[in-house]
């Protein structure tokens, strides 16, 4: 399990040299994939994925695929997460928050110039938050900034925010919000960005590419163009890799075809700490699920460590709760509801049920979750509960589970990173509901210090576990595979970013 | 004729609005909400109201298809429920793709069909007539997505002689590479339709080798050749025109299977995530052009059957002679 853990030490230092000579907002990572050398300035990067946008608006349906290309590449926030999970200025020359903590005033850096030629001025940055927190939004990050109350702009490089409650991820939060030029039209096909590349053309349905923007104002990217290829089909994506059509492919959703590769000294495979967790989702509102002994027996009855190497054959983590490894409040809590058949069938007994139960498990129609289905259903049966498996569609499942509430237990895949404070909010589909964990979730919100905000989220994740609040059961590996010809990529590619400016190809 | 074209016109029109209507209803019922498509998982019900206003979802059916309609006479397919982004310009691109790779498909089944199907008749009791017959049965039974992986395994994996897929992003600016992209599918698509052809082909041809008039030509001393050149071609022609005319339209179809394999993008691919993402506009959008593009081929095969039997042109067109 600690493969996803070891840093990469052969590229890390010369990673770290080239941190040196872009401190003022190159990469800043010391954890990129691939061995480096020598390297072509002017090289093309093709890269594979099966994420396509819908369409070039991360505020209006874009979509995964916008972020993965645009997210860094072309758009800037005033703040970056880094591939490991960091945040740190971008935009923002600095920032200084008031006593109460209500006031932000962000100044922004100097001679930022968007890809139009257009000089960054704090009423671009005005515009671009409130595109996000603007009634038409659908951004997902919409809700994350619902504590903005106003926003003024004293002069073109000061902006000055101001919120209704206190927000101690109102900074993370801004590393989601694109800097956008407020003159720009037509965002949904077009761009007006400050990143390192602008947008060179979007072929829908099959490429989108960047050229490096000359006028950037920090280092320029190691590259001079990057091609994204978009794939519907795994297979079509792999056989790409094989005949060097692209270099690296963001993210592969199977262990299957990783042998190829694995075996194979023109290709490196890497596999990094993704935000993705499998649950099993109990609706803890309802009988038999609203007992914690009955979520603790069936958390214990599972095997998932079997079933990860099942599903990803040793690639994965377990994690035992729903905190991933890169946000700060990780710890392994794999220990709370250990393995345990016979443990399993005590819980069960002292709860009154003796022998078992039935079972209704609604699981989505696509991978992994029929397969996980069918193992959870093998292991429960052997403590006697009788797993009936309903397979539903995405659409069904966000109607019967997460809107209606009307499911016993359930699987999904929950993929943003800092998402426990899910938790805190017994409306939520899962109804858990326990008001010391609502109250630690809204006081670490309100927190004047990241590490008060990481103490207590801390203790809202060994609760979650101790409660059994769901069953986690793996944290999916985020697999890059690359041609041994490149370096510097992102290997954790947190909410789908794809930083694609630190790529060198030799 | 001329009578006969125009009913067939109106017959056309009629069969295009009946389609429609079925088109918009059947989309209708499948289950799911398309603002969901819209809007993202975190979205909260006024989110999700703006959603389906937005796309117009909440209005009664008579009035969406109405506007559908209206927007058909327009030439204006609306815009995509996801990418918010207006369809017809997207399928004239795409068309770009589907188009060369149906008609070149098309051409080479055709090529391959034409004496293969032939010979099978012709030496029909041979043992490489029987096998012909054999191998295009097996044909049939192929699935096209099989033929597409074997083909890339060997040209494009082991061989490294063609692209695995994808398609070059400058379109047809440089011909050489696109038809190097289109290559593989092209041949995944034309031999599986070859195979049906085939059949046909060999049954019409068995006809008309069989035939009284054909044996009647040879007894007047035509050669073999001469004989099916002047006597045989046309009415063996007539069958298989017809036939063609639906072969085309399902290569159109097994261009969905194919572009994925591929990842070219084309029409196939555009209506395959269309569905998956409840994306009506884009779903009806392409189903009305394949549909119309479907008829007007059925249309164009009708015509050729009657330019080439002057029996058909006599007895059922409009007009007596």
């Amino acid at each position: 399990m600690n493969r996803t853990a070891t840093p990469l030490a052969g590229a890390a230092l010369v990673v770290a040299i080239s941190v040196a000579l872009t401190a003022c907002g190159g990469g800043t990572s010391n954890q990129k994939g691939g061995a480096s050398g020598s390297f072509d300035k002017d090289a093309t990067v093709s890269i594979g994925s099966l994420y396509e946008p819908q369409n070039l608006d991360n505020t209006g349906g874009g979509g995964q695929g916008v972020t993965e290309a645009l997210n860094g590449n072309v758009y800037e926030g005033l703040f970056r997460l880094t591939d490991q999970g960091k945040v740190e200025k971008l935009l923002a020359e600095s920032y200084t928050v008031s006593p109460d903590g209500l006031t932000y005033t962000f100044k922004l850096r100097d001679g930022v110039k968007f890809h139009s030629g257009r000089a960054l001025d704090s009423a671009d940055v005005k515009y671009s938050i409130e595109k996000v927190t603007g009634e038409s939004s659908q951004s997902a990050r919409k809700s994350s900034l619902e504590a903005v109350k106003s926003i003024a702009t004293p002069d073109p490089r000061t902006v000055e925010v101001t919120l209704k409650t206190k927000s101690i991820s109102f900074v993370y939060n801004l590393s989601y919000v694109w800097i956008i030029d407020a003159e720009a039209k037509n965002l949904k096909t077009s761009e007006d960005g400050t990143g390192p590349y602008e947008l060179d053309r979007w072929n829908r349905g099959s490429a989108l590419s960047l050229d490096r923007y000359a006028g950037y104002w920090g280092s320029p990217a190691q590259n001079k163009k990057v091609v994204f290829h978009y794939y519907k089909d795994a297979t079509a994506l792999n056989n790409a890799l094989l005949t060097n059509a692209v270099d690296v492919v963001t993210s592969e959703q199977s262990p299957d075809a990783l042998d190829q590769f694995k075996n194979n000294p023109a290709y490196k495979v890497n596999s990094g700490d993704s935000t993705t967790k499998l649950l099993l989702a109990f609706n803890d509102r309802v009988k038999p699920f609203d007992d914690v002994k009955v979520r603790k027996a069936v958390s214990s009855a599972i095997d998932n460590k079997k079933l990860l190497e099942s599903v990803w054959g040793g690639y994965g983590k377990l994690i035992g709760s729903m905190v991933p490894p890169t946000d700060p409040w990780y710890e392994d809590l794999t220990g709370v509801n250990p393995y345990d058949p016979a443990l399993a069938k005590k819980q069960l007994a002292e709860a009154g049920y003796p022998d078992g139960f039935d079972l209704t498990l609604d699981t989505p129609n696509y991978d992994p979750h029929p397969t996980a289905a069918t193992f959870i259903k093998s292991q429960l049966a052997k403590v006697g509960i009788n797993v009936k498996i309903n397979v539903i569609t995405p659409d069904e499942w966000y109607t019967k589970v997460y809107q209606n509430h009307d499911f016993s237990a359930t699987l999904q895949e929950h993929v943003n990173d800092r998402d426990i404070v899910w938790y805190g909010d017994p409306d939520f589909y899962w109804g858990y509901d326990n008001k010391q964990v609502t109250q630690w979730v809204e006081e670490a919100e309100q927190s004047d210090t990241t590490a008060r905000q990481t103490e207590l989220l801390k203790k809202v994740n060994q609760r979650i576990a101790q409660d059994a609040a769901s069953d986690w059961l793996y944290l999916y590996p985020q697999i890059v595979v690359a041609s041994s010809k490149l370096s510097g990529y992102p290997l954790n590619g947190l909410n789908s970013q794809f930083y694609a400016y630190d790529i060198k190809k030799s | 004729m001329t009578v006969y074209i125009l009913r067939r016109l109106a017959f056309l029109a009629a069969s295009l609005l009946l389609a429609s209507v079925v088109l918009f209803l059947l989309l209708r019922l499948l289950p799911g909400d398309p603002a969901n498509a819209l809007a993202s998982v975190g979205a909260s019900p006024e989110q999700l109201a703006a959603a389906r206003q937005e796309i117009g979802s909440d209005r009664p059916l008579p009035e969406q298809f109405v506007t559908w309609l209206h927007s058909l006479a327009t030439f204006d397919l609306g815009n995509s429920f996801v990418s918010t982004l207006p369809v017809g310009p997207e399928i004239a691109t795409r068309i770009e793709v589907t188009g060369p790779l149906t008609l070149l498909a098309f051409a080479l089944a055709l090529l391959i069909a034409l004496p293969v199907g032939f010979l099978a008749a012709h030496r029909a009791n041979t043992w490489y007539g029987l096998i012909l017959n054999g191998v295009s049965q097996l044909g049939i039974a192929v699935p096209v997505f099989w033929v597409g992986m074997i083909l890339v395994t060997v040209f494009a994996l082991h061989l490294g002689v063609l692209p695995a897929g994808g398609f070059p992003q400058d379109g047809w600016a440089d011909p050489v590479e696109a038809l190097r992209s289109l290559a593989l599918p092209v041949v995944t698509v034309a031999v599986v339709m070859s195979a049906s052809l085939i059949r046909y082909v060999r049954s019409a041809s068995l006809d008309v080798l069989g035939s009284d008039y054909l044996r009647t030509a040879r007894a007047l001393g035509s050669s073999f050749g001469e004989a099916v050149r002047r006597h045989g071609l046309r009415n063996g022609a007539v069958p298989v025109v017809a036939v063609l005319g639906i072969e085309l339209a399902s290569t159109l179809l097994g261009a969905v299977v194919v572009e994925t394999v591929f990842a070219l993008p084309g029409l196939g691919s555009m209506l395959s995530q269309a569905v998956a993402q409840h994306d009506y506009p884009t779903i009806q959008g392409v189903l009305f052009v394949t549909t119309l593009a479907v008829l007007v081929i059925g249309f164009l095969a009708d015509l050729a059957q009657r330019l080439i039997d002057p029996r058909l042109r006599s007895t059922l067109s409009g007009g007596k002679p």
